[in-house]
Order: structure tokens, then sequence, then C-alpha cells
């Protein structure tokens, strides 16, 4: 067959509009049409909890909750505070609540410490930017969950979550370590951490290491969806606030001030 | 043919060298015996046949793994009906002690130590060896 140059110019950029006209056509008709992430429904239990900051700041030096996660599951202190592993913390008043701070405010507020956890959100950004799958929403009990075997160690979810509840393994946690509790794991270098409202307790029917160790009652844990918990009854007769709801995530860990 | 010898001396070195493992065991004194195994003393069963333990334990492992952390399942049935938490540390190293079971064998067969032990913790050794490094 004899074509000329011009000929074959012709065809072959025929050719790959043809060719590239399906995916041209499905980009046009798809534009549009953000990528939506609708709010899961509700299929079981929401655990949730409660903190009263009254109580707390009642007993100044009490740190039974901090101590008693740290020891159920082998958090490290590291000195180095760039390196430090955190689960449930505390922090002032000002930082938690940031929109909620004003010029005159009573007393000692502003400086209050607050108890701070992962708030297992309803809508969690760092389960929406995990690659691997290693932390998701449990559907049974709303709990925000993590696998440290499929942890890659990328750190978006540090990067999602708007309340720095996850902390990173930049060194190996076991160098920092008093005594163990042998029937939970370690973490290991790599891996991000964030409290997990202890499943491994509520399994067997305990609540979570923090709630049971604080003595004067300023934790209150339980289920959301059911109208008759005592957290639910709480929540409908007093004033309660939680950490940026005006992010949209949900959050799950109410605090009367 | 004047090559003979030199053919010889060749072979036998390349069959020497090809059993080279062999002579090496003989020179270790492997032998045919396997590794020196502690098996728990108040307890006959494991939670699979022995035989069945020795070729998937690390399947099984696995699918402890996925269930309990993703699944919520903590309670494995075992094959003669006994039921037992799904738990590595809790319930494996209850009966079988690592250092004398688990490594012995990894050890004999070659196999790297699996990174289980990264995170999860030998009961048999906790504080004392660990509280020696100092904290950073």
């Amino acid at each position: 067959m004899n074509i000329s140059r011009k000929q074959f110019l012709k065809l072959t950029g025929a050719s790959l509009l043809t060719l590239s006209a399906g995916k041209l056509w499905s980009a046009l008709a798809y534009a549009g049409q953000a990528v939506r992430h609708p709010v899961q429904l509700i299929r079981g239990k929401q655990l949730a909890m409660l903190i009263d900051t009254r109580k707390c700041a009642e007993h100044p030096d009490c740190t039974r909750c901090i101590e008693a996660c740290d020891q159920a599951h082998n958090i490290p202190s590291f000195k180095n505070r760039a390196h430090e592993v955190k689960w449930i913390w505390t922090e002032p008043f000002e930082n938690v609540f940031p929109s909620e701070e004003t010029r005159f405010m009573p007393a000692g507020l502003k400086e209050r410490p607050v108890m701070v956890l992962c708030n297992h959100c309803d809508n969690p950004p760092c389960v929406r930017v995990c690659p691997t799958g290693a932390t998701w929403k449990r559907e049974e009990d709303g709990i925000v969950m993590m696998d440290w075997h499929r942890c890659i160690g990328c750190r978006y979810c540090m990067a999602a979550c708007p309340y720095g509840s996850r902390s990173f393994n930049w060194v190996d946690p076991r160098t920092a370590l008093g005594e163990l509790n042998p029937v939970f794991p370690t973490r290991t270098k790599g891996v991000v951490e964030k409290c997990t409202f202890c499943p491994e307790r509520l399994t067997r029917g305990e609540e979570p290491a923090c709630v049971q160790a604080c003595l004067a009652g300023a934790l209150l844990f339980g289920d959301l969806n059911d109208p008759a918990s005592e957290i639910r009854k709480q929540l409908e007769t007093q004033r309660t606030i939680r950490r940026r709801p005006e992010l949209g995530t949900g959050p799950n860990v109410y605090y009367v001030i | 043919m004047r090559d003979r010898v030199w053919i010889l001396l060749g072979l036998g070195a390349f069959l020497l060298l090809l059993t080279s493992p062999l002579w090496w065991n003989v020179r270790a004194r492997a032998g045919l015996k396997g590794p020196d195994l502690v098996l728990p003393a108040d307890q006959k069963d494991c939670v699979l046949p022995a035989h069945e333990m020795n070729v998937s334990h690390m399947q099984l492992l696995l699918q402890w793994r996925d269930e309990v952390v993703r699944q919520e399942i903590h309670s494995f049935k075992a094959y003669d009906g006994k039921v037992y938490d799904m738990r590595l540390s809790g319930t494996c190293l209850s009966c079988h002690e690592k250092a004398k079971f688990c490594d012995r064998c990894h050890s004999y067969v070659g196999v790297k130590t699996p990174y289980c032990w990264d995170c999860h913790i030998d009961p048999a050794q906790t504080r004392p060896a660990l509280a020696r490094r100092s904290p950073q």
C-alpha cells in the first residue's frame, strides 16, 4: 500500500482520537461528581466517655488514670518529648477548647488540666486516610480500632487527626518501659498508636483501665445508643461540650466544665 | 589420557563440595536427632494435633491474629472440644517456654526468629532484662 506522509499522519491522528474518545467521555461525564464519604449508619453501640473536669480539678495531683493506662498497655515513658507516646494525658483547658476561651474566665479555668484521649469519632478522619486499613471504626461498638500488625508507620492518620490523639514510635518502646504487662503487647519502632477504649478489657466485661482506676468518678464510660445508659442520662441532664465539633468528626468524648 | 589424574581430582573435589553440607553436619554432630525441645509437663494436648501444629502453627497464629484483632473472635474451639483463649503470650506461652521450645526449633530448622516477639512479650523475661537498659 502506498500512502503519502500527509495521509499517514491524518490516519494516526484519527486513530488516536478514536482510542481516547472513551476515556475523554468518561472523564467529562464524571467531572461533576465529587467522591463522597457518607456518614456510616449506626449499626450497634457507640461507646463514649464523659469526663467531669470539675472532679479532676479537685484532685490536681491525681494521675491514676494515666498510670493505669500506661501500665495496662505498656506505654513507654521517654524523657525526650519528641519521642513521647501518649494514650490519655492532660492539656490545659485553653489548648483543649481554644474556642471556649474568653478574656474574663473564672479563676483557674484557663489553666485547668483537662484529660484528653482519642475521641473515637463518628466520622474519623484517621480511618479515611489510612492506606492499609490498619485503623478502622468497629461497627459493633464504634471504637476506632488499630491493628498494629498492619500499620506501616506512614503517619497519615497522625496528620489527619485534629486532636493529636496519635503517637508514633520513633524509638523502640521497649527501651523506655518499666514493669511490663505480659498479657498486652508492646509496640515496635515505626508504628502509630493511640487509645483503643480497652477492647481487651471490654470483652472480659470490665471497664477501660482509666475508668476503673479513677476514684473520683470523673470518668464515665458507656453506650450512647442505649437510652437507659448512665452516660446518656448524664448527657441529657447537664450541659457538656466536645472538642472542636465544628470539624464534623463527631467526637465521642464529652466534657463537663 | 594424560589428564586422567586431573580429571579424577577435579571430580573428587566437585563431589566433596556437593556433599559438603552432609560433612558439615557430621562435624557439627547434628545427626538425625531433632532439636532438643522441652514440652509442657502438665499438658498433653495442644490446640491442634501435634503434627498439625508442627506444619501449620504459623497459619493458625495468623488466623488467630486476624480474628482477635479484626473480628472480635476471642475463643478457639480445639479439635478435642476444649475452648482456648486466642492469645500468644497468654495461652501459648502459658504452656510452652519460648526459649526452650519455639526458639530451639526455629534455630534448628534455620528459621529467622519471627517478628511476633518485637511486640508480644515472652512472660519468662519481663522486667529484669528490660530494666537494665536505660530510658531515653
